[in-house]
């Protein structure tokens, strides 16, 4: 679905993604950890087109998609979230979501369409899903952190998109938020059939979620395979020696 | 700012079109040339928001699109003799595609080296119509448009101006209040995570450009036939900062805010004559009094007063 092929990212000297192959299988729940500096955003930033990379090549579905600006790559059925919160906070949380509906219908060069009411009952729907239609007419910028957060969500899934990136769904929320977030992005990628990939630093988040696990490491993948396999591979504990024990929970 | 046309909204313009059209009423030349003035500079810093408060960047050079279009109106009607519509269309579409090739290069930046390119721009349009001598007169101005006859007398051609802009406020209403203008807002708040929702962030600032020159245009082809004449300080940057303080005056986020700030701008500005020749040091208190204490400009006033006086009952 996804394929990644050497792909290489420094800042001046620093080499941030070292010669990084990935491959993201159709149907799959796929988790990148990795301790903090890793290279997990960075890795997102570049296969979203958000960076542009030194070396190496992003396909997706067939597509050499290298280099394409992140507004034609998320038509293609890629979107992603973001790790820190991203959110058009002057604006309403219902027109947060109803402004990625507009566009992924290709309406927002419609300059005779009034924008009230439209993509209504979806956007409806889609606040629904991540419990804030009661918050539909507040601001989103004057939202509790954990519900930007999952405003953060509805803005991804309303591009409806076949692969979904999502960097630290569910970083600085409350245990009780984590895991109805768990429990809803579960759902959500089952019920749409998504591909997901996410990266995350709580363990419990990983392991209730993934069916495959690559470890980042200074840029560069240092295990890759099913959880169980990961968990006990001798690199990944040595990298998280002293940090944390991997499926031991708390980050 | 974004939702639809409000009761109160609708009735406040309702009473806004009615009083300026029993402006002729008074039977005075002074207020009826006041109010034309004040209606055209309304259309031109209601336009200007249009890439201030709606797509989020600072023109400093928009009075290069206002005096594209009142040189072109004056040029056709006066030195080529074609009818008004003609004119019309033609001083429009022309402000269109001048303001088209500019913001193909401006949207390119952002920031201050965006605000810092319109400026450069609009002194080249400037430029232009100093030297172009046999064209636009130079700094003698063009002098004597003809304007055709059914509207030649003052009060006519005031009604004619009243409908022209009342229907291009109206159409830039709409037009920022359209799945556009919702676009639009979010590539102000976070042109990122716009385009990660697949918005073209570079082609909407184009259009937001290009709307507010064609607009901007509009104004300038009436200033040109109310004024009988264009003048190259119509160019000039000073101009610009005029149309750039009547919207931020008026208030950047809310639609009719720049008008408000237009009608304001001038009447203080006569007002300040009647007494004092220190109109600039007023205009510097004004200024200062925006910036440290009204962020959003009088609506933005309004609308804490508003929200002030429901919270106390
Ligand atoms: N735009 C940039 N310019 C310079 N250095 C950068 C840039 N973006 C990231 N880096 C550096 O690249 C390294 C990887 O950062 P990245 O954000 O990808 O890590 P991460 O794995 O997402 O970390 P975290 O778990 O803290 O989110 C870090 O050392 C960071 O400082
Ligand atoms: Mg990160």
């Amino acid at each position: 679905m996804l394929k990644i092929d050497g792909l290489f990212k420094q800042f001046g000297g620093f080499v941030a993604i070292n010669d990084v192959s990935f491959e993201l299988i159709e149907g799959e729940k796929h988790a990148i950890i990795g301790p903090n500096g890793a290279g997990k955003t960075t890795f997102f930033n570049l296969v979203t087109g958000h960076l542009l990379p030194d070396r190496g090549t992003v396909a997706f579905q067939g597509d050499d998609i290298t280099g394409r600006p992140p507004h034609r790559i998320v038509k293609l059925g890629l979107a992603r979230s973001f790790q820190r919160i991203n959110i058009y906070p002057r604006m309403s949380v219902f027109e947060n979501v109803q402004v990625a509906l507009i566009a992924r219908e290709r309406r927002e060069f419609r300059f005779f369409t009034l924008a009230a009411g439209l993509c209504g009952p979806e956007t409806r729907a889609l606040l629904e899903l991540v419990s804030l239609a009661d918050e539909a007419e507040e601001l989103a910028g004057e939202l509790a952190y954990g519900k930007q957060k999952q405003l953060e969500l509805a803005i991804a899934l309303a591009e409806n998109p076949r692969v979904l990136l999502l960097d630290e769904p569910t970083a600085g929320m409350s245990p009780s938020e984590t895991e109805e977030a768990i429990r809803l992005i579960r759902e959500i990628a089952d019920a749409r059939g998504l591909t997901l990939l996410f990266t995350e630093h709580d363990m419990t988040v990983v392991f209730g979620i993934a069916d495959r696990i690559t470890v980042l490491h200074h840029g560069e993948v240092i295990a890759s395979g099913a959880p169980e396999a990961v968990r006990s591979d001798p690199m990944v504990r040595q990298v998280y020696l002293g940090e944390e024990e991997v499926g031991n929970g708390a980050a | 700012m974004t939702g639809p046309m409000t009761r109160p909204v609708l009735a406040a313009c309702a009473v806004v079109l009615v009083l300026l059209a029993l402006v002729p009423v008074l039977e005075s030349n002074y207020l009826i040339d006041l109010f034309n003035e004040i209606m055209i500079y309304a259309l031109f810093a209601l336009s200007l928001n249009v890439i201030i408060g709606y797509s989020g960047n600072v023109s400093f050079g928009h009075a290069a699109y206002f005096a594209i279009g009142g040189y072109t109106m004056a040029i056709l009607l006066t030195t080529y003799q074609w009818p008004l519509l003609p004119a019309f269309a033609a001083s429009v579409a022309f402000s269109f595609v001048a303001s088209g090739v500019v913001a193909y290069f401006c949207t390119r930046l952002t920031d201050i080296y965006f605000a810092m390119l319109t400026l450069a721009f609009s002194m080249l349009v400037w430029g232009v119509a100093f030297k172009w001598r046999s064209m636009t007169g130079g700094d003698d101005g063009f002098v004597g448009v003809d304007v055709p006859a059914f509207i030649a007398e003052r009060v006519p051609f005031y009604y004619f101006s009243l409908v022209v802009i009342a229907i291009a406020v109206a159409v830039l209403w709409v037009i920022c209040h359209s799945a556009f203008g919702r676009a639009l807002l979010a590539v102000r708040e976070n042109p990122v995570r716009a385009g990660f929702v697949g918005i073209n962030t570079r082609l909407m600032r184009w259009w937001a450009f290009v709307v507010a020159g064609t607009f901007a245009g509009i104004a300038g082809s009436l200033f040109a036939m109310v004024h009988r004449g264009m003048y190259t300080e119509s160019a000039f940057w000073p101009e610009s900062a005029t149309v750039l303080i009547m919207t931020l005056l008026g208030g950047m986020y809310s639609f009719f805010g720049p008008a408000i700030g237009a009608a304001s701008l001038f009447l203080l500005e006569r007002l300040t004559n009647e007494y004092t020749e220190y109109w600039p040091l007023v205009l510097g208190t004004i200024l200062l009094v925006i910036l440290m204490f009204l962020p959003e400009g009088l609506a933005g006033l309004a609308k804490a007063v508003r929200r002030q006086i429901l919270r106390v009952r």
